[in-house]
């Protein structure tokens, strides 16, 4: 048994694509929720309250020094017994979104770090809120400072998102999954599917490079 | 039905956390071999000896974890190759972990400049010596914290091994689970090993790179 067959392919493409849809629907949803959480993280650590800073803190250290599949299992199947039930699908969301903004809060906190006071007090000569200083001049500087880096860890956590298989969400790898069991094809399935990943992760890097040049107006890198 | 007290729990996740650590120091130590290889053919002077590194790197930082570890563990004894979880998971995370390494590394050696190289090469040292007396010291020594800072994500990464089967921590609290339907406790006191196990490294990797910073 050593011949490769890949002429399940003809039938396999639907669910191949109903499954990197529901990847990239998965990671979507994370990088805009997760960015946006960690970006009021991360403020929020930098601002008056020591307390609220130390809680920060630990979430990002917790979430860092543990493996994804074990915060997806602790939520999946601990958060229930707490009162707090999600179907896959949730479940999925919401520890993607937890990874996914504890490591954009140490991102986005190097940004913020990057940009010079002396914009700050130049935005607050010229009248400017508080509120209006961050999201109009030091939120757009420091974004541009952590693109490249915030892009790599869309990667990071689409590849990472794989795990949610694990409980039945049906994304690529449970589409992959399915297929072989009725394929018997395990090797050219993973393959395949392996290959879909690269060409997924390449394409999003490709998509944000050029969202980042459209919106942050990033030169090319 | 068996009572497991809190105690019975920790003690059998705590004795499954030796093959968590023992794998881990298997796959570094093999990312570690495998990655200096790949590093020096990704810097080599023949371009299709770099072509392969690069394809190579890109493979694996690519593709999800999870897939590379079905390929080897379901797709190779496809291929004719019988695998056991244990040899499946130290080939796996070796393969994964080279790829990352020999990145990091790679960066190191660029930092260094052509000027040592240079140097070197004035001294009368041919290419290897340079590489081993010159380039590679300063290039390893800078890149510590970064190097440290992986070896965190390998540990978080052998938890995928359970997937096809290795009994390492996250295998064992699924059957304690099983067993005891208290998620709460066992994913929990994983969670807290893995944590013990990261978080003194994570530091470590923060220490590091503050030293780096103040002197470089």
């Amino acid at each position: 048994m050593s011949s490769l067959d890949f002429g399940w392919l003809n039938g396999a493409l639907q669910v191949i694509l109903r499954g990197a849809a529901m990847t990239l629907f998965l990671i979507a949803v994370t990088t805009v929720a997760g960015t946006l959480i960690s970006i009021v993280l991360a403020a929020a650590r930098r601002g008056r309250h020591r307390w609220l800073a130390t809680i920060i803190k630990a979430y990002v250290e917790i979430i860092r020094n543990t493996p994804f599949l074990v915060q997806l299992f602790f939520i999946y199947f601990a958060l229930p017994s707490l009162g707090l039930r999600l179907d896959p699908i949730q479940a999925a969301l919401l520890a993607m979104t937890l990874n996914m903004a504890a490591y954009t809060t140490e991102i986005v906190g190097a940004g913020l770090d990057a940009v010079p006071l002396g914009q700050r007090e130049a935005a607050q000569v010229l009248g400017l809120k508080p509120l209006q200083v961050f999201v109009k001049v030091v939120m757009p500087q420091a974004l541009k400072v952590i693109f490249p880096a915030l892009t790599s860890q869309i990667i990071i956590m689409m590849l990472e998102s794989a795990v949610v298989s694990q409980i039945a969400v049906p994304e690529l790898t449970f589409e992959a999954d399915m297929l072989q069991a009725r394929t018997f094809r395990a090797f050219e399935t993973y393959f395949v599917i392996a290959g879909v990943y690269l060409v997924l992760s390449i394409l999003v890097r490709r998509g944000l490079i050029l969202i980042g040049r459209r919106t942050l107006s990033i030169s090319d890198s | 039905m068996i009572e497991f007290t809190l105690w019975d729990i920790a003690r059998n996740l705590l004795l499954a956390s030796r093959w968590t650590i023992l794998l881990s120091l298997v796959a570094f130590a093999g990312g570690v071999s495998v990655g200096l290889l790949i590093m020096l053919m990704r810097i080599s002077k023949r371009r299709g000896v770099r072509t392969f590194a690069k394809g190579y790197i890109a493979l694996f930082q690519g593709t999800p974890l999870l897939m590379q570890l079905f390929l080897i563990f379901f797709g190779l004894p496809m291929l004719g190759f019988r695998i056991e979880p244990w040899g499946a998971a130290v080939l796996c995370l070796t393969l994964f972990a080279s790829a990352y390494l020999s990145e990091i590394w790679r960066s190191g050696v660029d930092a260094i400049g052509q000027g040592q190289w240079d140097a070197g090469g004035s001294l009368g040292l041919n290419y290897v010596q340079r590489l081993r007396l010159v380039i590679l010291p300063q290039a390893m020594t800078i890149t510590r914290a970064p190097t440290v800072g992986f070896l965190v994500q390998l540990i978080k990464s052998t938890a995928l091994t359970s997937i096809i089967g290795f009994e390492e921590l996250l295998k064992t609290s699924n059957a304690i689970n099983n067993a005891t339907f208290d998620p709460l406790t066992v994913y929990g006191f994983v969670a807290l090993v893995f944590f013990a196990l990261c978080y003194p490294l994570t530091q470590y990797a923060r220490r590091l790179e503050q030293r780096d910073d103040r002197i470089g």
